[in-house]
């Protein structure tokens, strides 16, 4: 079954209670992302951004509303099935690149293949492979901390993909890179995108990524501003480089 | 089934359950994880080698003197028990509390590995995994350290001729086999707790966590 809708949210609510203080950081999202779109979430910090990619990729709950992976509730998941779902149907990429510290490149990158029950000589022709692809066929044996900002986020960009998930989820992916390493990182999840066909959803106030977007979605105070899209994007760009430079 | 009940969307999306976490990689993961905090690791085998060299030297001290002395019939005084019930207590505790340290700093880890398909379940294996061996080495040395030490100190005692024909070879084995086990047991019973309380969150709120 092949569904339109690789991700859909229905009224999507997400409230978190600090002390007596109820906050409400999403406040009924509807969003519909289609098969092989490259998606930006764009707001400023504190809009919801992250908790919205955290309900798409199933690490939180919501309060209340649904999320759809490919027509599936994944509110309806038991626990085998949600870790089946993170493991092999989207691929997760952070600010923080979150390697694990102990893991050279290659192990970081199998891990994900080994629990999805490949054998070990497979899943290390395929990590290597993948790291070649994302420029660091040099570097697979090292440490996160022996690697740059820059290297260790390609190393989390192969680890993603070592599923072939069918939507990869970035929160803000070059949050932590200069200007350079992360035009490289978004340049690469565009090839990625093209190439394989995979969705990718992330969420940024980097404005470079939006170049690259099919459509940009615009929160602001756990609500969806506005949606704008790829033709009209065009006519910005002059706009989102002035204020960039300022 | 319970699939059943959910309607059979879940079923026609082709969402499986099958994750899998071979033992093999579990233990390579956690010799890592002991090898790279290796001083820490050392503090927390440490504590199990003083517990478990106490209660090895105090029963085959017991056992060569009742040997050698066969009219002696030396038995573990109340006081004994005692001492060897808190050392165990306070290793216990010192366990937990190591375990505690290890898995909270570890949270962000923690949360990755189930943002990439770990069950709860590999969360709880590593951990006890890596527990289980700190309590091996540290028991295995502190049971053998007990024996020998012992043993020495019976000889000063009573002469070596008399401790080694009467040694009391397979009580002693006994003993250090049983030291052993406890030993693994006991590293055991105090990473679970805060193991499993690291595995059950979710895996954003685990990410979030600020050290």
């Amino acid at each position: 079954m092949v569904a339109e809708f690789t991700v859909r949210t229905r009224h999507l609510i997400k409230e978190y209670v600090m002390g007596t203080i109820v906050v409400k950081a999403l406040q009924g999202i509807d969003l519909e992302v289609r098969r092989g779109e490259y998606i930006s979430i764009m707001g400023p910090s504190g809009s919801g951004k992250s908790t919205l990619f955290n309900m798409i990729g199933g690490l939180d709950k919501p309060t209340d509303g649904r999320v759809y992976i490919d027509e599936v509730d994944i509110a309806q998941l038991d626990a085998f099935e949600l870790a089946w779902l993170r493991c092999r149907k989207i691929g997760y990429i952070f600010q923080t690149f979150n390697l694990i510290p102990v893991m050279t490149a290659l192990e970081n990158v199998t891990l994900p293949m080994i629990f999805a029950g490949l054998s070990m000589d497979d899943a290390i022709d395929k990590g290597v492979e993948l790291l070649k692809r994302v420029g660091l066929g040099e570097r697979i044996h090292h440490k996160p901390h022996e690697l740059s900002g820059g290297q260790q986020q390609r190393v989390a960009i192969a680890r993603a993909l070592a599923n072939d998930p069918a939507i990869v989820l970035a929160d803000e992916p070059t949050g932590n890179l200069d200007l350079r390493t992360g035009r490289d990182i978004i340049m690469l999840l565009k090839q990625l995108n093209e190439e394989k066909g995979v969705t990718v959803i992330s969420a940024t106030h980097d404005l470079k990524m939006i170049d690259v977007s099919d459509r940009v979605i615009y929160i602001r105070d756990g609500k969806i501003d506005r949606i704008v899209h790829r033709e009209e994007l065009d006519l910005q760009v002059g706009r989102v480089e002035g204020e960039e430079a300022g | 089934m319970k699939g059943r009940k959910r309607g059979s969307a879940v079923e026609e999306s082709g969402i499986e359950r099958q994750i899998t976490l071979p033992l093999g990689m579990a233990i390579k993961i956690s010799f890592q994880s002991l090898r790279i905090r290796f001083w820490r690791s050392i503090i927390t085998t440490a504590g199990i080698f003083l517990g478990i060299a106490f209660l090895v030297s105090v029963l085959v001290s017991t056992s060569i003197t009742n040997a050698v002395i066969a009219e002696a019939e030396e038995g573990i005084q109340a006081r004994q028990i005692w001492l060897i019930a808190i050392s165990l207590l306070v290793t216990v505790i010192g366990i937990t509390n190591a375990m505690l340290m290890a898995v909270t700093e570890r949270y962000r880890e923690i949360g990755t590995m189930k943002c990439l398909g770990a069950l709860d379940r590999f969360i709880v294996e590593l951990f006890v995994l890596e527990a289980g061996f700190q309590g091996l080495a540290g028991s295995i040395g502190g049971s053998l350290t007990g024996v020998i030490l012992m043993t020495l100190a019976s000889m000063a005692r009573f002469g070596a001729r008399n401790v080694i024909s009467h040694y009391p070879v397979f009580e002693i084995l006994i003993w250090v086999v049983g030291g052993i086990i406890l030993g693994v047991i006991l590293a055991v019973v105090g990473a679970i707790y805060p193991a499993y309380r690291a595995a059950k969150l979710p895996p954003a709120e685990a990410m979030r966590v600020e050290i």
